[in-house]
């Protein structure tokens, strides 16, 4: 193990390291710590240039309150849900299918349709920006959530495919082979054999995409506009417009719309890392 | 094996060629989406670079125009430089991340929850870093003007100094950034074989060398997906900038992805093919790293 396992250091290092460990992590922290401060102040202390200071009273209720009873937030937290759900629905599946393609059948351009994906996702938006929001036009999609869910379900594809085809190179081929000898329908080995052996995969992506999707902005602002249809990140920049200055509001507008995603990943952590390390780094 | 219904079967093209259709059915359904929004739109761009459109009327064919023109926007010159700043400067985010994971390599107690706090930043949306950053750099009540009276420093206005400001925005970007490579590199860590170490340590080996010769080595998948993943978003980059200047102060902030957005999609005009062009630009740019990704990625499939 590197560095030296702690119980091999000396003693004052020992000490040291454990009085550092909540030090580091504060500072770390820090501007979390300091909107999470910001959402329980009351306007009262801001009016009166105390950004920093303790909160003088606990106003966290009547903040939160107002935000979701003075301000279109609900809305946009629905919205969200009704975007990243379908979406990683919608991703997963077509890449459980493309993932089993790439990875376990030997055909012509097999690694030249991979790569095509790999090099799709890597894209930068922007190049895609003005034909994909003149197709949403032409569709009559233009700010609709079902707009936004089928462009992410595309390009996330290339992604999960990366992801997917990786995973499924892993899993030991004598089990396909073994089918086939059987005579198994191709169909059938992917819905049986497979596709239980990808649970974990399909879990670590699953999370991962929901995070992405949650968190998009750039999409968001391209593709829709208005609480009718956009996610919560487009939805805090509006009410950063409608609320200016008033920091407690937008901080505990923040907080809820930063909630999921935290809470997806502790609860699912360890699908979370596993499948942002890619399987590459074993 | 072979039985009176698999020696039926095989006179059937559909079966004999299964082995070719079948990957093509299951790979059908995200070619198409994956055609549709994304292989024909870049194309569709490069189209549009060629016109000048402002997204309703008829598109006039200009040629390069639009290519031309951009090598005389000052706009476009800072764009260009600001997204160079990006590239190298959220580098740091590599040994930064393996710093933090060197120092959170231990096992005691609770330290899995130290990890996880650790990798916090990385979860929560850029817009709501943005905004926490914006805060605090503050000219009037910023925390950052407060730790620096400390110091007895005077104030500064990072985000409305144009000489500042993109460090400032880059500055919030390598939070989260450095919390990913963080992860990737832990993860590495892991892996990492112990009787290398023993075998270094023997050989006296310890400290900076150690890292250097034995462990920096062994972490080369992980360096490999964190360049990658840094480089991909230094070039992406776009909320940040939004959320907490909106291209200024006097347009100084602008990379080419926000100077794009701006000219296609704001109020300073539906310039299509001037966006487009500029996405041009961005996406070569970022075709020699994908090359240089995929050339890698091709090699180690190669080894296999």
């Amino acid at each position: 193990m590197f560095p030296t396992p702690l119980e091999k250091t000396s003693r004052t290092w020992q000490i040291t390291y454990q009085g550092l460990l909540p030090v580091a992590v504060i500072l770390w922290l820090l501007p979390l710590l300091a909107v999470a401060i910001f959402s329980v102040k009351p306007a009262a202390d801001f009016a009166g240039g105390e950004y920093w200071n303790w909160p003088s009273e606990f106003a966290g209720f009547e903040n939160y309150m107002r935000v979701f009873t003075d301000s279109p937030m609900p809305r946009y937290v629905l919205n969200s849900f009704m975007i990243t759900i379908p979406t990683v629905i919608g991703a997963v599946a077509l890449s459980c299918m493309t993932g089993f393609a790439l990875g376990v059948y030997k055909f012509r351009f097999n690694l030249a349709v991979f790569f095509l994906f790999i090099a799709g996702n890597f894209v930068p938006f922007q190049i895609l920006m003005v034909p994909v929001r003149d197709l949403t036009i032409d569709m009559g999609l233009y700010n609709t959530k079902t707009g936004l869910v089928l462009f992410h379900i595309a390009f996330q594809t290339g992604f999960c495919t990366l992801f997917m085809r990786n995973f499924i190179r892993a899993l030991p081929v004598e089990l396909i082979e073994a089918a086939r000898v059987e005579g198994i329908a191709e169909w059938r080995i992917f819905w049986y054999i497979v596709l239980p052996l990808m649970k974990p995969a399909i879990a670590a992506l699953s999370v991962l995409i929901f995070t992405f999707i949650w968190n998009d902005f750039f999409w968001a602002v391209v593709l829709t506009q208005g609480p009718s249809a956009q996610p919560v990140t487009a939805g805090i920049t509006s009410f950063n417009a409608q609320f200016g200055v008033a920091y407690h509001m937008l901080s505990a507008g923040s907080i809820i719309a930063a909630l999921p995603p935290v809470a997806m990943f502790f609860l699912m952590q360890r699908h979370f890392i596993a499948g942002l390390t890619l399987g590459a780094v074993k | 094996m072979a039985n009176a219904s698999l020696d039926y079967q095989k006179d059937n093209w559909l079966h004999r060629n299964r082995m070719i259709i079948t990957p093509w059915l299951f790979l059908l359904p995200g070619i198409i989406f994956f055609v549709i929004y994304v292989v024909y739109p870049i194309a569709e761009s490069f189209r549009v670079s060629f016109y000048k459109w402002d997204g309703l009327g008829v598109p006039e064919y200009v040629g390069l125009k639009n290519y031309s023109d951009l090598f005389k926007d000052r706009a476009f010159e800072i764009s260009l430089i600001n997204n160079f700043k990006w590239l190298i400067l959220y580098l740091l985010a590599i040994p930064a991340g393996l710093l933090i994971s060197l120092f959170l390599n231990q096992n005691v107690r609770g330290i899995r929850l130290y990890k996880s706090l650790f990798f916090f930043p990385f979860v929560i949306s850029q817009v709501v870093v943005g905004l926490v950053f914006s805060w605090f750099y503050l000219p009037n009540g910023g925390l950052l003007n407060e730790v620096l009276a400390v110091f007895g420093m005077g104030k500064i206005n990072v985000l409305g100094d144009p000489k500042l400001a993109t460090y400032g925005i880059i500055a919030a970007g390598l939070w989260p950034q450095t919390a990913y490579c963080m992860i990737l590199y832990l993860t590495g860590l892991n892996s990492v074989d112990p009787e290398q170490i023993e075998a270094a340590r023997l050989d006296g080996a310890k400290g900076s060398r150690m890292l250097w010769h034995v462990i920096i080595p062994q972490l080369k998948p992980a360096t490999f997906i964190a360049f990658v993943v840094t480089i991909i978003g230094a070039l992406r980059s776009f909320d940040l900038i939004s959320i907490m200047t909106n291209g200024g102060p006097f347009g100084s902030t602008r990379v080419l992805s926000f100077y794009m957005f701006e000219k296609a999609l704001s109020e300073y005009g539906f310039r299509m093919g001037y966006g487009a062009a500029i996405a041009v630009v961005l996406f070569l740019i970022m075709l020699c790293f994908i090359g240089y990704f995929l050339w890698s990625m091709y090699q180690d499939e190669k080894g296999r």
